[in-house]
């Protein structure tokens, strides 16, 4: 244990039936960090967070709170906030009676109750919402509310279970950044579960990535990106064109289109000779001046300010690359090249 | 006219025709038969003592059961839907058993338990060596104590329903902020549930208003509103029946109003999914939970096993012993061979088949119309049909006694009085609300875009018809249809008023033998009754099982 970590996961596991949801699944979470527990449906990132809030018991491991072992403690005395991914807001309850649950059930005297609800509104926007019918509020409104409702009893660390999943494209993008802004000016601890990387990289200081219960990699989403540790890693955040290739320590050598072409590159301590490169859309361009690898192009795909292009280099490969050149079309002969390295490799 | 419209009125027009001669237009000709002589027989009423003792013992004994039937259901709702134990399944299993009784059978078997000669108080004074009974089963008590056994389980299911559709996320989240078991008890899942709770306590207030089974035969002295119409009858004072009817039926009427403001109260329940989990017992409790559980069902049981029992007892053997001293099957035999003992069975059966063919066919129509179509009269059409749930059977009794005792055509008024199908067309009265409140839950369920798509694909209203709704409705259909049938093939309170000797259902011989002091052949008849309402059950349980894979394709 490290003495800077509010909160502690060490080894936590559960099965369910035959399956396990969480393996072994360790991570340390600084005070006033938030983190992203990342993965597809059926990761076990919610089972993960469950298991914090204590409303699914762990087979094996322990989590610490602020140095202690809070392992077999019941949800209501762990005094964490969490915000459900439906928001589970108390229907026969009015916004504020609901911003000021928990500290109904903390015994607080009524006016206290209702000050300090009404600054928790305050704090996520919704001034003077208190006598609001849950009924009556929009997606968005009712995502803030349970936030208010679980920043009222100052929970040492925050836990949100896909907190904007609910919320149209729009909105969603809004309300990421209020909720960055928000957990950063109370200066909270937060772990926070997501399926979405927009979602992830816009809020999270650090992402956990998990995949089959077990965590794959964890790091700021920088690092994620372009340092991933593996394949799975590399698939699932952004997107990539894998190239096998020869790694010498520190570039690799790919053959690409008849031709071999060495990069530079940068790869996980644990990998051997035989690799994958990663090639990702923004590290690729089309080269005018003949050079780079020559093929067809496939698939023209118009995405705002860049282009998405695919090109048949050779039988085997077909790379994706973004450019904001839009007269390219489809079946021209185009060259492409690598602009930015050096590029990640992963194991093959 | 639109086209669209034209179709919905030329299904309306019938049914509403319909529903108004054989549902409205008794109602009226009892209300206004109550004011023939002005206000001289509601003046009448208020002053006659008897039919003050009368409202005010309706109204102890209404009460009374809304209180008792929570007092059982409330708790066991929570405990079975929120607490894990051994045995737990099983009582739930048995915990529907009292519905499975007809009326006046239960009635029969607590006589046959707790009567003054019943086994259980016999067994009583004997164990206790006591000079008489310990208990009467008579008064106002008794009427509770029964209603607490066949009505708990309206308050039962509603709110294990309404515990099941909480979302279990909103106690979880309750927990997360710090509520303890009781806080989240108190302020999270009682009010979530209030509004079941309220709707099946009015649906216990009406049903205890309107009975009759219990107060006829454990009433003694006592005097009910339901038993009193049918006394006021028999003396001919129909003047005094009339205004006994209305009184009756307006209390039910406004119960019903109140209940339907419930329901439209409750919709937010019905949000999230539930995810609820059971807490395991520990400790003593875990121990002593079991044989709790295992003592309810043999208290639940017992009713129906002691029918069972004095079914094989010899008739007239029976007299002081606790238990039935001598048993034969002399008692289905007899029915077997005996073409008239056959009877009320054959005329319980054909009635029932013929007023649920007539539910089925007229309440499909209903439904439909008022899930699917928009027109003038939906509103009028929506009280018709729930008019007969809200009013004591035998307030409908006595509305078909006296508007169709005489043949006058000119006054839509056929004589059916003395003849068959008085009895069936009661039974299709009664029917009307529960075939048509199940097939509008099936067809709500359904998606309305699916006969849009039909239609929009060239079929004609009718192909439409036949291969979209009505295999939407069917689970609906078999459901009401079941619950409309056993209902008919059981039914005492209307058929007492109404019945001939000719067409004398199975409950009318059970009552005849009962007076006789056959008990057993009693009995027999009465577990016959329940053997038929077991087979509709099932047979329905299959057709709806089939048609409920139909139902899901579409959706999954």
């Amino acid at each position: 244990m490290t003495g800077a970590a509010r909160l502690s996961l060490d080894k936590l596991t559960r099965r369910f039936s035959e399956k396990l949801a969480v393996d072994a699944l360790s991570l340390e979470i600084a005070s006033g960090e938030l983190v992203a527990l990342m993965g597809a449906s059926g990761s076990g990132k919610t089972t993960t967070l469950r298991m914090v809030a204590g409303y699914e018991p762990p087979d094996s491991g322990r989590v610490w709170l602020e140095g202690k072992d809070i392992t077999t403690r019941a949800p209501r005395d762990r005094g964490f906030g969490m915000v459900f991914q439906h928001y589970a807001l108390f229907p026969h309850m009015t916004v504020g009676q609901n911003v000021a649950f928990g500290l109904e059930a903390r015994g607080v005297s009524k006016s206290e109750r209702s000050a300090r609800a009404a600054a928790a509104l305050a704090n996520v926007g919704l001034e003077g919402a208190s006598p609001r019918a849950i009924q009556s509020l929009s997606g968005g409104e009712q995502q803030r509310v349970a936030l208010a409702r679980a920043l009222v009893i100052e929970p040492p660390v925050l836990l949100l279970d896909e907190p904007l999943s609910n919320l149209d494209p729009n909105l969603r993008r809004s309300t990421r950044n209020e909720l960055r802004a928000t957990l950063r000016r109370l200066h909270l601890t937060a772990l926070f579960v997501t399926h979405d990387q927009e979602d992830a990289f816009a809020v999270a200081d650090r992402v956990a990535l998990m995949q089959n219960g077990r965590l794959l990699q964890v790091g700021a989403p920088e690092e994620l990106h372009d340092n991933p540790v593996s394949r799975a890693v590399a698939e699932f955040i952004g997107r990539a064109t894998f190239v096998p290739g020869e790694y010498d320590g520190q570039k690799v050598v790919v053959h690409i289109a008849g031709a071999a072409t060495a990069l530079a590159a940068r790869a996980p301590a644990t990998v051997g000779a035989d690799v994958l490169a990663v090639l990702r859309p923004d590290a690729l361009a089309f080269v005018k001046d003949g050079g780079g690898w020559a093929g067809v192009v496939t698939d023209r795909r118009f995405a705002g300010a860049q282009l998405v292009y695919r090109v048949r280099v050779d039988e085997r490969t077909e790379i994706e690359l973004q450019s904001t050149d839009r007269n390219v079309r489809e079946g021209d002969r185009m060259s492409v090249r690598v602009v930015r390295e050096p590029v990640p490799v992963v194991a093959a | 006219m639109k086209p669209e419209q034209r179709t919905s009125w030329a299904l309306a027009a019938p049914v509403l025709a319909l529903l108004l001669w054989c549902v409205a237009y008794p109602n009226i000709t009892i209300i206004a038969g109550s004011f023939a002589h002005g206000l001289g027989y509601w003046r009448e009423f208020a002053h006659s003592p008897s039919d003050r003792e009368a409202l005010r013992t309706t109204l102890e004994v209404a009460f009374g059961s809304v209180v008792a039937a929570t007092a059982v259901g409330l708790p066991l709702a929570f405990v079975l839907s929120r607490v894990e134990f051994r045995g737990r399944r099983l009582l739930q299993a048995f915990a529907m058993l009292p519905a499975a009784l007809p009326p006046l059978v239960g009635v029969i078997a607590f006589l046959f338990l707790y009567g003054e000669s019943g086994v259980v108080t016999r067994a009583v004074q004997r164990g206790l060596h006591l000079a008489e009974p310990p208990w009467r089963l008579t008064g106002v008590w008794a009427i509770i104590f029964v209603h607490a056994y066949t009505m708990y389980v309206y308050v039962f299911l509603f709110v294990s329903a309404g515990l099941e559709r909480l979302d279990g996320t909103l106690d979880e989240a309750a927990a997360g902020l710090g509520a303890s078991t009781q806080f989240r008890l108190r302020k999270v899942t009682l009010p979530l549930v209030t509004p079941a709770l309220a709707g099946s306590m009015l649906l216990v207030f009406m049903s205890a208003l309107g009975s009759f089974s219990a107060p006829y035969i454990f009433g003694g002295g006592l005097r009910v509103l339901s038993t009193q119409v049918v006394a006021s009858k028999l003396n001919g004072s129909m003047g005094m029946a009339y205004v006994e009817t209305t009184v009756m039926a307006i209390a039910a009427v406004g119960a019903l109003l109140l209940l339907r403001w419930f329901e439209r109260r409750r919709t937010y329940a019905l949000t999230g999914k539930g995810s609820n989990t059971r807490i395991a017992l520990r400790g003593p409790m875990a121990h002593l939970a079991p044989l709790l559980a295992t003592a309810l069902v043999f208290l639940l049981i017992l009713p129906h096993a002691m029918i069972v029992l004095v079914a094989f007892a010899r008739d007239g053997t029976w007299t002081t012993q606790v238990l039935p001293p001598q048993y034969t099957l002399e008692n289905f035999t007899r029915m077997a061979r005996d073409p008239q003992l056959w009877t009320p069975v054959r005329n319980s059966l054909w009635m029932t088949v013929l007023a649920t063919i007539a539910n089925i066919l007229v309440c499909f129509v209903a439904a439909y119309l008022l899930v699917r179509r928009r027109f003038a009269g939906r509103g009028l059409l929506q009280l018709l049909v729930v008019l007969p749930w809200a009013i004591p059977a035998t307030a409908i009794a006595i509305g078909l006694a006296s508007t169709f005792d005489r043949s006058a055509p000119a006054q839509l008024r056929l004589l059916l009085v003395g003849t068959f199908w008085i009895l069936p067309l009661a039974y299709f009265i009664r029917g009307i609300p529960l075939v048509t409140s199940a097939v509008e839950g099936s067809l709500r369920q359904m998606d309305p875009s699916l006969e849009d798509a039909a239609r929009g694909l060239g079929a004609s209203w009718w192909l439409a018809m036949r291969r979209v709704v009505i295999p939407a409705a069917r689970p609906g259909l078999a459901a009401g249809a079941t619950l409309a049938a056993i209902t008919a093939v059981g039914e005492f309170v209307a058929s007492i008023v109404l019945y001939t000797h000719a067409n004398r259902p199975i409950s009318m011989e059970i009552l005849a033998q009962l007076r006789n002091l056959s008990f057993g052949t009693a009995a027999a008849y009465s577990v016959l009754l329940i053997v038929l309402v077991l087979l509709i059950s099932v047979a329905a349980r299959l057709l709806g099982g089939r048609a409920e894979r139909v139902e899901t394709i579409p959706t999954a």
